[in-house]
């Protein structure tokens, strides 16, 4: 297929549809619209497909569980304070074991904040983000073909290990236009899971919950995700890199901000200056190993974040006090530009001596 | 020289930010002065939403404080309840009032909480870009519903106010429309009742305005007028829907 | 080299559909490109901006604070950007439905009689394509040819606009 222009947002409405998404149900808040907007339009009309705009964003995180309880490929998408509302329905998706993509188009927060790009719901999106102990996995692309060929994973993941999976954007990567090509065909049948509740036709009937009087059977459950949660870290951590080999100072960066830093780093090379970048594209799971082998060549690290330092916290987990972190970031929807990157750049690798 | 027009007291000095054309500057218009007639600036409290009214506290000049969508039924009657002295008003759209705050709304009104909902009903969600609302007309079109809207997939037009109006807690609701010279000064008298009623303690009151929207009616403001009459009322017939007050017009 | 502009104007006078021109037009001719239109409360009050990145590499921020090149439509925009453009940068006016008054020495300016021009062409609604066709000229960003291919594909069904928008581009285009 050739390349088409669209907006990140539609770009994954479409890849949806081409990995078989059923159901999509959302409400209305910006910087995320147009991914509502465009389900309204393509995929309401799709033999066996759903749309439905909810009255809220409870509502609709309540829709996708029960799609998924019925076995098909459903999602959701939001951006900040909405996804806020949703926690408590991704806490029941996770304890229920069922799959759902959730895409959050993060917002300046906190409150009802800016409708700017930020990355401020790092810690809510990779800490599980609601009540009880689980995670979610956590992708964040960092362009508009990123959004696309990582909707198609999310699918396949979530399915896979039977967790939510939340696709961290930011509000320019959903309003921005880029070239993008589909590289999926929409699937002829309609996918459905095994152990879907569809009616106890020809087998015992099935029970889905998460309430016992028994903690002792509530903590089985939590050790059975736990496992499960071991082995996506394990097969799943998903990173990039560029130009770490005799980088002096890295720069740690995700989704958006990963791309304004690259542009930054490319003009700090020009001056001479030796600086790489690793991008975790998994966000949960995290590449901490990544972080400790990349520390095995320089002490140097500049998280830099559209929050306070946020993924800063697990950069230095990572590394167990074995390099020096330095932090730059702005938030609020603020968005840096490449120079400034470049000014912090500059900054810390004279005020480190690194040559 | 005798004055006889001057800018409510109580309406900021700031250009609005609205549309051309748009409801909600008429209805700031006429709170405002109301606000004024009435003499209520020191003690209104207004709670405006998330949507296109989300900065109306920079048009009141009054204590305003922003509440989460749809869940201003629920501040208010904390506000209210915590300090009974003060007129409390919700501001709200339809998306906020009528889809994602259909809960809290009910259950203030329910409860009888004395407090006015300020209900725009411009059957679209404005500030987000044009989807549909619940109050969507059938076969409307809008952003969400592309091929307009389908009773047997989005249902109908939900009709809040007699909805309330069959709520035990509710003392007076009207509908009124704010597009043209008569039924804005209707609009206004509606509003001072609800006002009324609630310095008399009566219980819950609502207006609903029928607010033009042209932009994402994508119409001219004299079109989008002439719509409300033409089309509108049809679904949103005006009038007072209930009363417990017996008295006809305060105003 | 990366060049970034920033086009403005009332919603309805086609800012946002130029800029898609072009950034279809950069596209076909396999440069790096992105767009990013102004969106939310900042549109509502009638005003409309997008941003086109155009680069021979990856673009890092679809964003600019100083732009090369600005296209004002009307007076507010000029208001707004002609302080951020890049020392060195064109500002392209709208000269029907602005009243210039430059306060630096230091960017060219390109005087369009966009609305003028659309009207003597019979369609006022094209002002926008003649900005488009004077600004590719001038800006030498893409090829008059990806342009006219670009509106192929946007304008696709519209048989009749791609005729006007057409000879409006063409129009601009040979102003200068
Ligand atoms: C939890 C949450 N979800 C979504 C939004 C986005 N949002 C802002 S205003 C709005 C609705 C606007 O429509 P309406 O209430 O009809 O008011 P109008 O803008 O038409 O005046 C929405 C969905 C939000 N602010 N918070
Ligand atoms: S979008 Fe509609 S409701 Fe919002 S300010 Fe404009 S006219 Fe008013």
């Amino acid at each position: 297929m050739a390349k088409v222009l669209m907006n990140g947002n539609s770009a994954i409405g479409e890849a949806a549809i081409r990995a078989g998404c059923q159901c999509y149900f959302g409400y209305p808040i910006t910087p995320q619209n147009e991914l509502t907007e465009y389900m309204a339009t393509h995929l309401s009309r799709k033999k066996g497909c759903t749309f439905i705009q909810a009255e809220s964003e409870i509502s609709a995180i309540n829709m996708v569980y029960g799609a998924s309880l019925a076995g098909v490929r459903a999602m959701t998408s939001s951006s900040s304070p909405g996804i806020s509302l949703k926690q408590e329905g991704i806490s029941y998706l996770a304890a229920c074991e069922l799959p759902a993509v959730i895409v959050n188009m993060t917002r300046g927060g906190p409150g009802l904040g800016s409708i700017s790009a930020a990355q401020s719901d790092y810690f809510q999106a990779t800490r599980g983000g609601g009540h009880g102990d689980y995670r979610t996995i956590v992708l964040a692309p960092s362009s508009v073909q990123e959004l696309a060929d990582l909707t198609y994973k999310a699918f396949d993941l979530s399915d896979k290990y039977r967790v939510p999976l939340v696709i961290l954007g930011d509000g320019m990567l959903g309003q921005m236009i880029e070239p993008v090509e589909f590289s999926y065909e929409a699937p002829k049948e309609p996918i459905i899971r095994n152990n879907a509740l569809r009616g106890a036709k020809g087998r015992t009937s099935r029970i889905v919950k998460t309430f016992t009087s028994n903690p002792a059977t509530v903590e089985e459950i939590n050790w059975s995700l736990f496992r499960r949660y071991q082995l996506i870290k394990q097969e799943e951590v998903v990173w990039d890199t560029f130009m770490v080999e005799d980088a002096q100072l890295i720069v740690v960066a995700f989704g958006i901000a990963a791309r304004i830093a690259k542009g930054a780093i490319k003009s700090a090379r020009i001056e001479g200056m030796k600086v790489g970048m690793l991008r975790p594209i998994t966000l949960w799971p995290f590449p901490a190993e990544k972080v400790r082998e990349v520390a095995n060549r320089t002490n140097y690290f500049l998280v830099f974040e559209m929050n306070m330092g946020q993924m800063i916290e697990d950069v230095q987990l990572a590394l167990e006090g074995a390099g020096e972190v330095s932090f730059y970031g702005r938030t609020g929807g603020v968005i840096p530009t490449p120079n400034e990157v470049l000014r912090v750049i500059s900054r810390l690798y004279y005020q480190k001596g690194l040559k | 020289m005798k004055k006889i027009y001057t800018r409510p007291k109580s309406l900021k000095r700031t250009p609005f930010h609205y549309c051309p054309g748009c409801g909600h500057s008429i209805t700031h218009k006429i709170m405002t002065e109301l606000i004024d007639e009435m003499n209520l600036q020191d003690k209104t409290i207004g709670i405006p939403p998330p949507g296109c009214s989300v900065f109306a506290y920079n048009y009141f000049d009054i204590d305003m404080a922003e509440s989460a969508h749809g869940r201003g039924a629920a501040v208010a009657t904390g506000l209210k309840r915590a300090y009974p002295e003060a007129i409390v008003f919700t501001y709200q759209g339809d998306g906020d009032l009528a889809a994602i705050g259909t809960a809290e709304t009910i259950h203030a009104s329910n409860r009888g909480e004395n407090i006015t909902a300020i209900f725009i009903n411009n059957a679209v969600y404005g500030m987000t870009g044009g989807q549909m609302a619940p109050t969507t007309l059938l076969s409307q079109k809008t952003t969400t519903t592309p091929y307009g809207r389908d009773d047997k997939i989005e249902g109908y037009p939900i009709k809040m106010s007699e909805i309330l109006a069959l709520v035990k807690g509710s003392a007076y609701i009207e509908r009124v429309a704010v597009n043209s010279p008569a039924n804005i000064i209707k609009a206004k008298k509606a509003i001072r009742k609800a006002f009324q009623v609630q310095i008399d303690c009566l219980g819950f009151s609502m207006v609903e305005i029928l607010s033009p929207c042209p932009t994402n009616w994508k119409m001219s403001p004299v079109e989008s007028w002439k719509w409300i009459d033409e089309v509108m009322v049809k679904e949103f017939p005006l009038g007072v829907i209930k009363d417990i007050t017996g008295k006809k017009d305060a105003g | 080299m990366l060049v970034k502009t920033i086009i403005a104007g009332f919603g309805g006078q086609g800012v946002l559909s130029i800029g898609l021109s072009l950034t279809q037009a950069a596209m076909l001719e396999g440069r790096y490109v992105t767009y990013l239109p102004s969106y939310g409360a900042e549109v509502r009050g009638g005003t409309a901006n997008c941003t086109v990145a155009i680069s021979d590499e990856e673009i890092a921020s679809p964003v600019a604070s100083t732009p090369e090149f600005v296209i004002a439509m009307n007076q507010p925009s000029l208001i707004r950007f002609q302080n951020q453009i890049q020392s060195g940068g064109v500002l392209f006016l709208n000269s029907s439905l602005t009243q210039a008054e430059i306060s630096r020495g230091d960017i060219e300016v390109v005087q369009v009689p966009a609305d003028n021009i659309a009207e003597e062409l019979g369609n006022r609604k094209s002002a926008n394509v003649v900005m488009l066709g004077a600004f590719i000229k001038k800006s030498n960003l893409v090829s008059l040819d990806s342009v006219v291919k670009g509106l192929k594909d946007t304008l696709k069904e519209k048989q009749k606009l791609r005729a006007i928008n057409k000879e409006a581009l063409i129009t601009g285009y040979n102003l200068f």
